[in-house]
């Protein structure tokens, strides 16, 4: 695997010439309800290859964390099916035996949540559960997994390790918590973290630190990132390519820089307007009309239809991932017509200077 | 909006050295979650209060509504003292200053009707006949946006804007002069919340409400504020108008807070170096002495930890406390 030069050019991974680490094809996502079954999201395509930084955003309730989830199958109980094919360095995770992926969660995937407190247990000291995954998956002796372990604990940033190694999390603030998760997430040297909300419990001081360290050590380690996210914001500061999901699907996949000056998807396009920006009083926020189409509910063709200001007619056909060139794609048959406004309009009046926070 | 010059100092609330303590669970300690704070709530214009969790924002926002009462200080609404009325005046008083929190499921009885809900601060108020009452509680409805026939449904058939609506409107029934706004938009998506703030704005519009906007999230505040405080453990660091604090901010805090904000904007616009604070945010219970923010200031001098930073107006009505902000030039020690 070649190693990844520091700041990985945005577009050269997007294209999609290095091959890609992951490849997911035709996902889909079924939940067994009271109801029936439901089909939480279907045909999710996407790549991510070695070392990049991809962002998968959207509203709640969208499909995120559910294709987290999927690629670690630690979906919960009631899953009905699960479709399509998720390439990961050979193997694919939808099809092989629960002992290949035993082997591969924790090793060559790691993953993190909003709440550490929920991943991390209460009775073990931090320094006892990150050395306990290393042992588990490379059978190191006690003392060097330790060793490593205060190696990692330092990486992450945590001040003073060799006493914090024997805290429990209780005793950890929500940013510390956040950075042993990180650590014992890292131990094996995944070649994947996937990252569900890993900020938004945190304050934005915090936060910026631990973006700062995610980014830090994917560069470092060539630790491709999948980070989970509502927060438009944090992508743009973290990752290299943005995957915009709605109601289930991908609609749109491409460059982050590219996807937030010139967004293709009218989904995207409002969703960058509707966000007020740091400068004051802007007179009215644009919205979307209406709401995400219910998962019991959803409509034929385009499901972004019934809130799009460009619907036509052709829009109630199914609409598929267009390839827009540039390494970009979008769930749109109008996108080439359309000249959508995106987060650069929306800064024109913005006082950039000030927000830099150079004196 | 911007307010007449006469109107500017038509204070509808004052605040005067506040503070408000609590005892931990366990009464072994103190918590001085309001630490003296001082200000003025002016008549119509939406006051914003930004600061990370713990620092005290949702325990001035239920002060000022006499949610609970201050351990020390005064708080004024137009001049008057309410804790001096006797109890049936102030119970009347406090109808004219209300207060709404982030998650409507907590304000909303799940088995009650949405108009049930309304009306029940007019029926405790006990104003007109029922046939009226119910006339004003579907006006409130209506004026948030909320199609008639909400009113017969329950809370679980609405979604999160819905709900948040509902709570804005029962606010609205008892017609208030001020509504505090405990982070009433952290709950809703994206796509939602502009909706939700454009409501804010129609409403103060519409029927000169005043606001004291309390939140997290720095481009909602500066949005939707004329005048914004920055509180850190317990203290107001900054106050001023929202459009100086935000191009020309004063104190290291408010810098760190406002370069840490993740901005939606392509690498070419997001030139220029971030302030990374160092660690967390220190307990309340035993808070750092001098500058409050010391711990994790860039600028910190020795003068930090020995005293107290005063209240400072440095510019017309831009506030600070901060013992170095008149120097521009901060460099990072
Ligand atoms: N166990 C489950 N059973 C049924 N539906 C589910 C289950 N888990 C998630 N869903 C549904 O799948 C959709 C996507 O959920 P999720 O991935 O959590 O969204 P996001 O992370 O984008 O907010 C939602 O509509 C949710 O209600
Ligand atoms: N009822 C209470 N009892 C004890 N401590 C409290 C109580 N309410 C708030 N606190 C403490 O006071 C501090 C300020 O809390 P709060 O006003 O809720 O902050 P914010 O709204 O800025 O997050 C916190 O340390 C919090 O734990
Ligand atoms: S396919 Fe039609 S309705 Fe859907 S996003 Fe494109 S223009 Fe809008
Ligand atoms: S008083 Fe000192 S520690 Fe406090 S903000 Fe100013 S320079 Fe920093
Ligand atoms: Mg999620
Ligand atoms: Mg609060």
């Amino acid at each position: 695997m070649p190693a990844a030069a520091p700041r990985q050019c945005r577009s050269e991974a997007a294209a999609g010439r290095a091959p890609p680490l992951m490849s997911v094809r035709g996902l889909g996502i079924r939940f067994k309800t009271s109801l029936g079954v439901w089909q939480a999201t279907r045909k999710i395509d996407f790549d991510i290859a070695p070392g990049e930084r991809v962002g998968i955003v959207g509203e709640s309730g969208c499909g995120k964390t559910i294709t987290g989830l999927s690629i670690l199958r630690l979906l919960p109980g009631n899953l009905a099916g699960l479709d399509g094919s998720i390439l990961f360095d050979g193997t694919d995770l939808v099809s092989c035996s629960a002992r290949a992926m035993r082997e591969i969660r924790g090793r060559r995937i790691a993953m993190i949540f909003q709440e550490p407190m929920s991943a991390l247990d209460p009775v073990f000291t931090v320094g006892h559960q990150i050395a306990e995954t290393l042992r588990v998956h490379t059978g190191i002796a006690k003392e060097e997994a330790r060793a490593r372990t205060l190696e990692m604990l330092r990486r992450v940033g945590i001040a003073s390790p060799e006493r914090r190694i024997d805290d429990y999390p209780h005793q950890l603030s929500g940013g510390m918590r956040q950075r042993v998760m990180i650590a014992a997430a890292l131990i094996c040297g995944p070649q994947l973290l996937i990252a569900d909300e890993p900020t938004t419990a945190l304050d934005v001081t915090v936060q910026a630190q631990i973006l700062e360290l995610l980014r830090e050590l994917s560069e470092t380690s060539n630790t491709a990132l999948m980070l989970i996210t509502h927060d438009l914001g944090v992508v743009a500061e973290t990752c290299t390519r943005m995957i915009t999901m709605y109601a289930g699907e991908v609609i749109e996949d491409g460059p982050v820089d590219d996807a937030l000056v010139r967004p293709l998807h009218p989904y995207t396009s409002g969703l960058l307007r509707s966000l007020p920006h740091l400068s004051p009083r802007h007179g009215r926020l644009p919205s979307i009309p209406g709401r995400v189409p219910s998962i019991v509910d959803m409509p034929n063709g385009c499901r972004f239809r019934a809130r799009c200001a460009h619907a036509a007619p052709g829009c109630e056909a199914e609409q598929e991932l267009l390839d827009a060139g540039a390494g970009r794609k979008v769930r749109c048959w109008r996108f080439r017509e359309l000249d959508l406004p995106g987060a650069l309009q929306h800064a024109a009046t913005a006082p950039i200077a000030a927000m830099t926070g150079t004196p | 909006m911007p307010l007449a010059p006469d109107s500017r100092q038509d204070t509808i609330v004052s605040v005067r050295d506040l503070e408000v303590r609590f005892q931990t669970s366990d009464r072994r300690a103190t918590v001085r979650a309001v630490d003296g704070v001082n200000f003025d709530v002016r008549r119509g214009e939406t006051f914003g209060i930004i600061g990370e969790s713990g620092s005290g924002k949702t325990t001035i926002g239920r002060a000022l509504v006499f949610l609970l009462k201050p351990s020390a200080g005064a708080i004024r609404h137009e001049g008057i003292d309410p804790l001096v009325l006797p109890r049936k005046r102030f119970q009347s008083h406090r109808r004219d200053y209300q207060i709404i929190f982030q998650d409507p499921n907590a304000a909303l009885n799940p088995r009650m009707t949405i108009l049930s809900s309304v009306l029940e601060p007019l029926e405790l108020a006990r104003g007109g006949t029922s046939t009226e009452r119910e006339r004003q509680a579907r006006e409130a409805l209506d004026r948030v946006g909320l199609p008639q026939d909400v009113g017969e449904r329950y809370p679980h058939q609405l979604s999160g804007g819905q709900k948040q609506r509902v709570v804005i409107a029962r606010a609205l029934t008892l017609k208030p002069k001020l509504i505090v706004c405990d982070e009433v938009v952290a709950a809703l998506d994206m796509s939602i919340r502009g909706d939700v703030l454009n409501l804010f704005a129609d409403l103060q519009r519409e029927l000169g409400l005043t606001y004291v906007f309390i939140t997290h999230d720095l481009a909602v505040v500066s949005h939707i504020s004329e005048r914004v405080a920055v509180m850190y453990l317990g203290r107001f660091v900054e106050l001023g108008p929202t459009e100086r604090v935000s191009e020309h901010p004063l104190h290291p805090y408010t810098r760190a807070l406002l370069s840490a904000e993740p901005r939606p904007l392509p690498s070419s616009l997001r030139e220029g170096s971030r302030i990374m604070l160092q660690g967390e945010i220190p307990s309340p219970i035993d808070p750092p002495s001098g500058c409050r923010f010391r711990t994790r200031c860039p600028y910190a001098q020795e003068l930090c930890a020995e005293k107290t930073p005063d209240w400072r107006e440095l510019e017309p009505d831009h506030w600070v406390a901060c013992h170095f902000a008149e120097h521009r030039d901060f460099a990072p020690n």
